[in-house]
């Protein structure tokens, strides 16, 4: 059997689909319509409109970042010290959800944050202030956590759980506290989980245009969006194709640190 | 005895790493050979070779008469039994065994036969539908014999078969080895780098180093008249001490002259003198030909080890009798216990130093 | 140390606000009126409706069909791809392995409208084709993440036992590697087929106007109001893969203990 045969059709593939594709947003991107080279298309990120939705997207993703790693590591933590046999529980815990459309996932969070909705009607039950974020800044952050928590949260609970039990035991008996030990030792262990997770969350987060839309009321557009339309409605593919090599710097400078911190990509999620 | 296997001019490199160089060696029917030697020595590629999974750069391979150089493994009549057993984990012990047997169609009955034959001769009866998984590494290890000698091969390649073993384990598996061998009547090519291992099952044994051989004999011939340094370091603990060869039977060792039985080296010769620490004797200080001190001791069981430091060289010392740390000794060597070696002369030699 | 009380707590508000918007489509599957906002009663008349609607049911047969497609030729193309990596030179193999991440960490966004551009330059027809092209591209992956481990855990001489012990290359792959390499090869393809189930943005960027899956049809009903069909659809598919997911999960375990005594 030549195994190195057997590459040929991936290697078609890859090329196919992966390298030559990304060559041709390049190239329109460096391009006019009559096909000579320019930068406007980079430079038009410096334009009042797409600098602010550049921002709000870097802003909005940034937060709901550090939101869902608030809110994954102590759960990650819990996890992993209550001695699942099934580790594969976890996920699929975790990647149940996408089974129920993203989309329709999504939506719902309008019935459960409306004015009347659900969150508002226990709110009131128990005298709290409502809450009105329909359509808001927070609603779209709380989109953004609410779909990329479970890209958090697993691999942060992968790296914890290889950590062997003996290396916490030997700190402990060398005299660390808990808190020592989870500063000098559990946490610089679990780093690659928690730099994978950040890659996993901010990346969609900074891209999407789907949340925004739907939770946004199409009243906030993120770059996202603003790619999205030139490519869907304005038909401006160069600007579309320009707009994105500046988004794809933002994922490049993500992906350098993340293979700076995480050199043997342990932290992988799935 | 006729010749089973004969390698001739075999070298292998991977990438800039030659691994085998020019290597000849071959194996006599019913003969359990040996090749032993530290990591990286080329004997586990030799083996390859032999089991069909490398292919040598140059060189042949002859296997019962025919070239079988080029022959895939799956085409081969020899088995081997690999490091870490190699078993199929989702298959019955029974399944295991019978995979060889299966492939060549034999019939249900001869099948059946076979494992409980084999089993039986593995000591392992009844553990048809077990899996692999459920027994421990001594057992696998059985397993693994069993399922490659139900075949009949005329050749059984191990590679380092009792290297996961506990060492209690190990020496029983090492009489076991040899019974199977004698009631098979089969030829085994073993690989080893664990020096007792060797001593005690092979026939022959060939000392191995960066890819090449560095003597081929019988496990009494290499302890005792190691042909190099290396072989001499790697078989046992030895005292190596750099001589001069005054004139036949005559040695100067550390500024003192030694009688000794070898001859043909030539007068005023450098050379390497190997003296096992079993042949150091211990004696007053005025009767020793050179005189030293005790400076460690330590108990061993069956001897006590000692170094004694005469004139600038640390002996090692095994003896029944028990020394103390400063007590002055004189030291005497049997001249038949005085094994001279030719100092290396060329580069190639050079290159398979005693530092390994 | 954090009392157990505490921690129970913090795992079930987790789960509650990552299931919430589940039950939610769940109960309002179930409501009478057309709005999302108002409870009108319960009634089972949008899974009735459900079966009539034919865009809908065509958008699920459309949905299912790239699905089950996509990741079957992924896993395909995928699992062959481990195989040849595995006698690659480690640098090649690198380099292999890095595009072969690109899809997955770059913005689905970017991956879509890439491969949009390369229709259009191909002159081909937007539809499901060009779909299933693109399902396949992302899915391939996930394929390569999940069986790539597979061949690391494997001992190499277990297949190398098989040749020795007679059996030809391709037999000795089948009856010995794949295996060992089938359940990453399963999850593989789970993970594909999930992943193109639940996918909008490359879908999107890569579909025609005459076709639609599950997830283009929602966005398209987004200001319009979704259909309450949808709600019913969705609530069938999430029960039957629980139900599904846990028969899996049970069911073999079983069996492996008989066999075992």
């Amino acid at each position: 059997m030549n195994r190195k045969a057997l590459s040929a059709p991936y290697l078609f593939w890859i090329t196919a689909f992966i390298v030559i594709p990304l060559g041709m947003v390049l190239y329109y991107g460096l391009t006019d319509k009559t096909g000579a080279f320019t930068l406007e298309n980079i430079i038009a990120i410096a334009t009042a409109e797409h600098s602010k939705a550049l921002w709000i997207a870097i802003k909005f993703s940034l937060e709901s970042t550090v939101i869902c790693l608030l809110l994954a590591y102590p759960l990650a933590m819990i996890l992993a010290g209550m001695q699942i046999s099934q580790h594969s529980f976890i996920v699929f815990i975790f990647i149940l959800p996408m089974w129920m459309n993203f989309l329709l996932r999504t939506l719902a969070w309008q019935t459960l944050l409306e004015k009347s909705g659900v969150i508002n009607n226990i709110l009131g039950f128990l005298h709290l202030p409502a809450l009105n974020i329909i359509n808001t800044p927070a609603a779209i952050i709380l989109g953004m956590v609410y779909n990329f928590l479970p890209f958090m949260v697993l691999p942060i609970y992968n790296s914890l759980t290889k950590i062997d039990p003996n290396v916490i035991n030997a700190a402990r008996d060398l005299g660390a506290n808990s808190v020592q030990t989870f500063a000098r030792i559990t946490l610089p262990l679990s780093l690659p989980g928690v730099i994978s997770g950040i890659t996993m969350v901010f990346v969609p987060a900074l891209t999407t245009f789907v949340i925004s839309t739907l939770l946004g009321g199409s009243k906030i557009l993120l770059i996202g969006n603003v790619i999205e339309q030139e490519f869907t409605q304005a038909g401006n593919w160069h600007l579309g194709s320009g707009l994105s090599i500046v988004l794809m710097l933002f994922i490049l400078i993500n992906m350098i640190l993340t293979a700076i911190f995480d050199k043997d990509g342990e932290g992988n999620a799935l | 005895m006729k010749k089973l296997v004969d390698l001739r001019n075999i070298t292998k490199s991977f990438g800039s790493q030659i691994v085998l160089d020019d290597l000849n060696l071959y194996i006599r029917e019913n003969e359990f050979l040996t090749l032993l030697g530290p990591s990286g020595c080329g004997k586990t590629t030799t083996l390859r070779i032999l089991g069909g999974f490398e292919t040598p750069d140059t060189g042949s391979v002859i296997f019962d008469g025919s070239d079988i150089t080029k022959l895939p493994p799956n085409k081969r009549q020899l088995n081997t039994v690999f490091q870490k057993y190699a078993l199929f984990t989702h298959m019955t012990i029974a399944e295991n065994i019978a995979f060889g047997l299966k492939i060549k169609h034999k019939p249900a009955s001869y099948v059946k036969d076979k494992i409980k034959y084999a089993l039986k001769l593995v000591n392992l009866d009844g553990f048809e539908n077990r899996m692999p998984d459920s027994l421990s590494g001594g057992q696998q290890q059985r397993i693994a014999i069993a399922r490659a000698i139900v075949n009949e091969p005329k050749l059984l390649l191990l590679d380092e078969p009792l290297g996961a073993l506990d060492l209690k384990l190990r020496q029983d598996m090492q009489y076991e080895l040899i019974r199977l061998k004698n009631e098979l009547g089969i030829t085994f090519i073993y690989v080893t780098h664990d020096q007792e291992e060797a001593l005690t099952m092979s026939d022959t044994i060939v000392v191995m180093n960066q890819g090449y051989i560095q003597q081929i004999g019988t496990p009494e011939s290499i302890y005792n008249e190691p042909e190099n340094a290396f072989v001499a370091d790697f078989i046992g603990d030895s005292n190596i001490i750099a001589s001069t060869m005054i004139e036949d039977r005559l040695v100067q060792i550390l500024g003192a002259r030694f009688a000794c039985v070898d001859e043909g080296f030539g007068r005023n010769k450098p050379v390497d003198v190997v003296i096992r620490p079993e042949d150091v004797e211990l004696t007053l200080p005025e009767q020793g030909t050179i005189r030293g001190e005790v400076t460690h001791l330590i108990f061993k069981g069956v001897h006590y080890e000692m170094e004694v430091l005469a004139n600038g060289f640390e002996w090692l010392v095994h003896s029944t009798k028990m020394f103390p740390v400063g007590t002055q000794v004189g030291i005497q060597v049997d001249p038949f216990n005085i094994q001279i070696m030719n100092k290396p002369e060329s580069e190639d030699e050079e290159a398979v130093g005693v530092n390994e | 140390m954090i009392k157990s009380s505490v921690r129970k707590l913090y795992i079930a508000l987790i789960f509650i606000f990552l299931y919430a918007p589940i039950v939610t489509l769940m109960v309002l599957s179930f409501n009478a009126s057309r709005s999302r906002a108002k409870w009108g009663g319960f009634t089972l008349k949008w899974y009735r409706e459900l079966f009539q609607n034919e865009v809908i049911l065509a958008a699920l047969s459309n949905t299912l069909l790239i699905a089950l497609l996509s990741s079957l030729i992924a896993t395909l193309i995928g699992t062959i791809a481990c195989i040849s990596m595995q006698a690659m030179k480690r640098r090649t193999r690198a380099v292999m392995m890095g595009v072969t991440n690109i899809p997955m960490l770059n913005a689905e966004i970017v991956t879509g409208i890439s491969l949009m551009l390369l229709f259009i330059t191909l002159g081909m027809k937007f539809g499901f084709l060009t779909i299933l092209l693109a399902h396949i591209t992302f899915n391939i992956p996930y394929v390569i993440l999940s069986v790539m481990p597979r061949f690391k855990q494997l001992n190499p001489s277990t297949y190398e036992a098989a040749l020795d012990l007679g059996a030809s290359p391709l037999r000795a792959f089948f009856m010995v590697v794949f295996p060992d390499i089938l359940p990453g090869v399963v999850s593989g393809f789970l993970m594909a087929f999930t992943m193109s189930l639940d996918d909008f943005i490359i879908t999107h960027f890569t579909k025609g106007p005459g076709i639609d899956t599950l997830s283009t049809k929602i966005y398209s009903e987004v200001k319009k109001g979704i259909k309450p069909e949808m709600y019913a659809l969705s609530a069938i598919i999430f029960t039957a893969v629980l139900v599904l997911l846990f028969l899996v999960n049970y069911i073999p375990k079983e069996n492996k203990e008989k066999k075992e005594k």
